[in-house]
């Protein structure tokens, strides 16, 4: 739940925008883009992650169960980030891992380690809109955030739990994507992103995410340590937990190639 | 810094990292359709017991490993389905580009659904399940090269592996039964001939491709008749030397995956090819519902033809993958051989699911039907059978 892309299109996004327009005069569309462009900067440079998260599966009666798995993180350079989940809970599913490589225009590439068989599989990327492991979240809200998968529209600042944030439209550009908009609240002080409302392909209020508990670290990267996806239509919901924030591991893309995927657990 | 922390973080990098117990029991019962050919073979519904415990450990994230999954089967109808084998006691040591594992392991070489035809390494406990997925624990070296333009790997695989077979008591077996007490070797050396194999595996693009190279003991043995020492007629397994090429080759496009596999070998009693090749397309969310449904279709060949040892020999296989992506993990495949020839039908249908977050519940039918008597199924035609299992994970 992050955005990132390479400094190098930020700034060229950021360098046209500058010298074009003064902020009074840029359109929502421009504004909507810069912020997101902004965002996405101050999250660039975070090198790899490894944190725990766990992920608490509720249905409308209240019961739940719990997922529990490891996520690594590789930040792209020029092009989108390498994530490797390794799943330790439920225990029939331990050992299997998915391993996904994010990229900012064409089609994620992924696989699925199957212990059991001990088996690599690579499996079709375009499943965008379905949910992720059962839970409230779809693949395209787990996967890394680039800038260059929507395009955006600033509606206006506004106030939420105390906190000044822009609210920005954002339309994602892959028609096979399950929205048709997300609205977005991000802080002002530091591009944060604390809640999104997902719209469904008829245009209704499907999903509300809200982010909880930022943490900063190497006094620069913000990361939640709740989140809590609610969907309005079916009364379901996923909370994600994470745990053990860990950066500057000194991942490599060998950390996150077929190999790596067989033997991380 | 203060001197303590030092000592006690470098403590930590050292220590053990991971280290834990896990594993599943499972209970399964079969029932079968017909009544069994031969006197022999006990009737009733069948029952067993299954325990596959795992011990892991790692240290130094994850650049060394320690694994140990030992496995038990108990068989009510079949003692040999009883067994306890050592699926996994290896350690693992990585180092940058290089990898080596040693002890007893399990290689999964391949693409294709429906037959794997380039899973050379481990030998197939039969008896586990018809459909061939289960595999024995395979003794080996292996060294694996990562570099630029793929990964190279090297098996030394010292020591063999026979196939298990069901025994004279137990169905799903030929008219005369494999008597694994009495195999038959080309190698003087018998089990302990040492074989090896080299692999080759890159990602190009949209492409994940795999070249290998085996000589050694091919592991579907050769049936000899013969009789045992009771006067009963019995099929000796006799193991053969061979030498293998073999390719395996995936494009995946958005929801297509293009599949194929090819094989050829040289043994001293024949010179052969086969291949499996097809696609998986799949449907997401049909209906508005988030159930994915996969289509599957797989065509087999194999240059011996209908005097192919192995059932798929000019055969298509039809089938789909249901995928619920619910929180209990719900799937379902279901599919079925044609064989091209004699218009014999092999189907299998296998649906799982998960109850609570402890147990999941496996239900499997197997259907032979119209089998043709020139057909390698013909001895199985009354075998036709349902099974139901539950497992506990921990």
């Amino acid at each position: 739940m992050k955005m990132n892309t390479s400094k190098l299109l930020a700034f060229k996004f950021a360098a046209l925008l500058a010298a074009t327009s003064g902020v009074a005069e840029m359109t929502p569309e421009e504004r909507g883009l810069k912020i997101a462009i902004e965002s996405d900067k101050r999250d660039t440079g975070f090198g790899d992650t490894i944190v725990e998260m766990e992920m608490i599966l509720t249905n409308r009666h209240g019961e739940s169960i719990n997922r529990k798995m490891k996520l690594r993180t590789l930040e792209g350079v020029g092009d989108g980030d390498k994530t490797l989940i390794t799943f330790d809970e439920p225990r029939d599913v331990k050992g299997t891992a998915f391993l996904s490589y994010t990229h900012k225009v064409d089609a994620d590439d992924q696989w699925l380690y199957l212990p059991a068989l001990k088996r690599v599989k690579r499996i079709a990327s375009s499943n965008k809109s379905g949910p992720f492991v059962g839970s409230e979240f779809a693949y395209e809200d787990m996967t890394s955030q680039e800038v260059e998968k929507y395009t955006y529209k600033y509606i206006g600042d506004v106030e939420l739990d105390g906190m000044n944030c822009f609210q920005v439209e954002r339309y994602p550009v892959d028609p096979k994507s399950g929205y048709t908009r997300q609205v977005g609240w991000i802080d002002k002080e530091h591009y944060r992103v604390i809640k999104i409302d997902f719209y469904d392909r008829k245009n209704s209020l499907l999903k509300t995410l809200t982010f909880n508990g930022y943490e900063q670290y190497l006094d620069k990267y913000w990361r939640a340590d709740t989140a809590k996806m609610v969907n309005h239509q079916t009364g379901k919901s996923t909370e994600l937990l994470w745990n053990n924030y860990k950066f500057n591991n000194g991942y490599t893309n060998r950390d996150f190639d077929q190999r790596s995927l067989q033997n991380a657990r | 810094m203060n001197k303590g922390i030092i000592a006690i973080s470098f403590l930590t990098t050292l220590s053990l990292e991971a280290a834990e117990w896990s594993g599943y029991a499972t209970a399964e019962t079969r029932v079968f359709e017909s009544s069994p050919f031969s006197d022999e073979q006990k009737r009733g519904v069948s029952a067993a017991v299954i325990l596959e415990p795992e011990f892991y450990a790692d240290w130094q994230e994850g650049d060394r490993a320690f694994e140990f999954t030992p496995y038990f089967r108990y068989d009510t109808h079949d003692d040999e389905r009883n067994i306890i084998d050592l699926r996994e006691l290896s350690y693992l040591v990585v180092n940058g580009d290089w990898e080596v594992r040693f002890g007893v392991s399990k290689v999964f070489w391949g693409v294709a659904e429906s037959q794997h035809l380039v899973d050379t390494i481990n030998q197939t406990d039969l008896v586990a399940n018809p459909d061939g997925e289960d595999k024995l624990g395979q003794q080996m070296i292996q060294v694996v090269r990562v570099t630029d333009v793929g990964d190279f790997s090297l098996f030394l695989l010292p020591g063999f592996r026979e196939r298990t077979f069901p025994g004279s008591e137990g169905r799903l077996r030929s008219s005369r039964w494999v008597d694994t007490d009495l195999p038959l070797y080309e190698s003087s050396a018998e089990e302990g001939h040492i074989d090896g194999a080299i692999r080759w595996f890159n990602i190009i693009g949209d492409f994940d491709v795999g070249l290998h190279y085996f000589r050694g003991t091919r592991r579907d043995p050769l049936l000899v008749p013969s009789l045992d020492v009771d006067g009963n007629s019995i099929f000796r397994p006799y193991y053969e030397q061979m030498d293998q090429v073999g390719l395996d080759l995936q494009y995946t496009n958005e929801g297509w995956l293009f599949k194929f596999e090819g094989i050829a070998r040289d043994t001293s009693s024949e010179e052969y090819s086969a291949v499996v090749g097809g696609f998986e397309y799949t449907l997401y969310g049909i209906g508005g519902s988030a159930v994915d449904a996969g289509i599957l279709l797989e065509g087999h060949f194999d240059s011996r033809g209908s005097n192919a040892f192995n059932p798929f020999n000019r055969d298509l296989f039809v089938g789909t993958r249901l995928t619920w992506n619910d929180d209990v993990d719900t799937a379902l495949v279901a599919g079925g051989f044609v064989d091209l020839d004699n218009g014999s039908i092999f189907a299998r249908v296998e649906f799982e699911r998960r109850i609570g977050s402890r147990h999941k519940i496996e239900f499997e039918i197997q259907k032979l039907t119209n089998i043709a008597s020139r057909d390698p199924f013909f001895d199985l035609r009354r075998d036709s059978y349902a099974q139901l299992s539950i497992s506990q994970y921990w």
